[in-house]
């Protein structure tokens, strides 16, 4: 026997738990997972804080990656409370969530209490195209996309690491790309630095870098530094952005981003590479080791190749790169787990990845102090300095 | 036996070898075994006082063996020394 919608609506309500907005405004971050089932046009003009999204249409598709844990205490709201109530004995009965309810009177009657509600930012259309494939995903969503446009990330370098990181947190949606480079295109850079082209030779990198950023992105504000870093600009440059991506090729600037980090407290996705071997970390001052902890002096000239024109496998700088652009993005949205007190070796001709544990050094000459003592002229020094620099020509 | 990963910057020192096996039932005497095979290794790894030189990190598997017990800290035959060096090449 048949029964009307607004009937088997009043059915489902009686086999389901309902909780007032009074007692879901108590729980508003508080380790609840508070799920808004409404369309997406009706999400976007405000909702509850910190609910996540999961459209009732795609309930049993998306709920896992909203809410994996089973057991956890979830509630569900719509506008009025009719869709959370059917999505709530649907979550309960047919995908066995244990700890389920329906928030009574939806966003209107909690509206009309005078809680808060949330209003995302207004994306385009243009950019609800574009960025479609990541609201799709709970870990990044609409408010990961909002964090990604607002990010500020400064790429030291557009050559064989900063190419593919540039293009691809262009592509991501940053929302301000500094770049650091003071070189010009030269052909031989073709066969790694993707980001350049062959009618852009003699092209200085920084502009090269941002005609290709600007026709990937045009949301991007590519902010061009033609430099190299030194002592007398690193902290007025670096001190803008959230986040440094350092793929530089020599230790003195290493150690001198290390120690201007630090004083910063700004994180810095790291990366190294040689013929066919990559290196990756994540120093995170203060929560994980400094560059100095993990090094705390570097190799002699004849240890370092980098001080001469070596060899590099093209295709190498791109998988560091971007791996660097994932951990960058990691750390912009907050999801997983950063390479932090990590170091990761890629060797691509054994197609093997070695991790090995970076620790803290609780004597490190810099991060082991306040990033107030740390003085100007200490920047970038390091054991046998002179010799080193002088020995690398 | 214990196996040592060589990092790029000392293959010309081990004749090209990526990895290498050496005897010695603690680090020091594994990476000795290794700079008596390969001579040209020892500067590079040792310091004038016998130490391992600051600007090299050895792990025994994962863990830095500084914070284990250096040159003292026991090997088996199943575990793998990694020398790893710093690198700064960017891909310029």
């Amino acid at each position: 026997m048949s029964v009307s919608g607004a009937e088997y609506t009043r059915r489902i309500k009686q086999q389901i738990t309902e909780v007032d907005p009074s007692a879901v405004h108590e729980l508003v971050n508080n380790g609840v997972a508070i799920v808004d089932v409404r369309e997406s046009e009706e999400y976007s003009v405000g909702h509850l804080p910190g609910a996540k999204h999961v459209p009732r249409g795609y309930l049993e598709s998306r709920i896992e990656g909203a809410v994996p844990d089973r057991s956890q205490r979830v509630i569900l709201y719509c506008a009025s409370g009719n869709r959370s109530a059917l999505a709530a004995h649907t979550l309960e009965q047919d995908l066995g969530y244990e700890n389920v309810e329906s928030m009574t009177g939806g966003i209107t009657l909690w509206k009309d209490r005078g809680y808060e509600v949330e209003v995302p930012r207004r994306f385009t259309p243009e950019q609800r195209e574009r960025y479609s494939r990541h609201f799709l995903l709970p870990e990044v969503g609409i408010e990961g996309q909002q964090k990604l446009l607002d990010a500020k990330v400064l790429l030291l370098g557009a050559g064989g690491l900063g190419s593919p990181t540039a293009l691809y947190l262009a592509a991501a949606g940053v929302g301000t790309l500094g770049i650091v480079d003071d070189d010009v295109v030269d052909v031989s850079n073709l066969q790694r630095q993707v980001i350049h082209t062959t009618d852009r030779v003699g092209v200085p990198k920084v502009d090269s870098a941002e005609e290709q950023i600007k026709a990937l992105n045009p949301d991007v504000d590519v902010r061009k530094y033609q430099t190299r870093l030194d002592a007398s600009n690193i902290m007025e440059i670096i001190r803008d952005y959230d986040i440094v991506v350092d793929g530089v090729d020599n230790f003195p600037t290493r150690y001198l981003l290390n120690d201007a980090s630090v004083r910063l407290q700004i994180p810095v996705v790291s990366a190294a590479i040689l013929g066919f071997e990559g290196q990756l970390s994540v120093f995170h001052p203060y929560e994980g080791p400094c560059y100095r902890c993990l090094f705390p002096q570097p190799p002699p000239a004849e240890l370092a190749p980098s001080c001469g024109a070596n060899g590099v496998l093209g295709v190498l700088p791109g998988t560091m790169g971007l791996l660097q652009a994932t951990e960058v993005v990691k750390l912009i949205i907050g999801a997983g787990e950063p390479l932090v007190g990590r170091l990761l070796m890629y060797d691509a001709l054994a197609a093997t990845t070695t991790e090995l544990k970076v620790r803290r050094d609780p004597e490190c000459p810099i991060c082991s102090r306040d990033p107030g003592e740390i003085a100007d002229e200490e920047m970038g020094v390091f054991p046998d300095y002179e010799a080193f620099c002088a020995a690398a020509g | 036996m214990a196996k040592i990963k060589i990092p790029p910057v000392l293959r010309a020192s081990t004749g090209g070898e990526r990895e290498v096996s050496a005897d010695g039932d603690n680090v020091g005497a594994v990476l000795n075994a290794l700079a008596a095979a390969h001579p040209e290794t020892k500067t590079q790894l040792f310091s004038d006082d016998g130490g391992l030189n600051r600007y090299v990190n050895v792990y025994l598997n994962d863990e830095d063996v500084r914070v284990l017990d250096g040159l003292e800290t026991p090997v088996g035959g199943a575990d793998t020394l990694v020398i790893l060096p710093a690198m700064a090449g960017g891909g310029r």
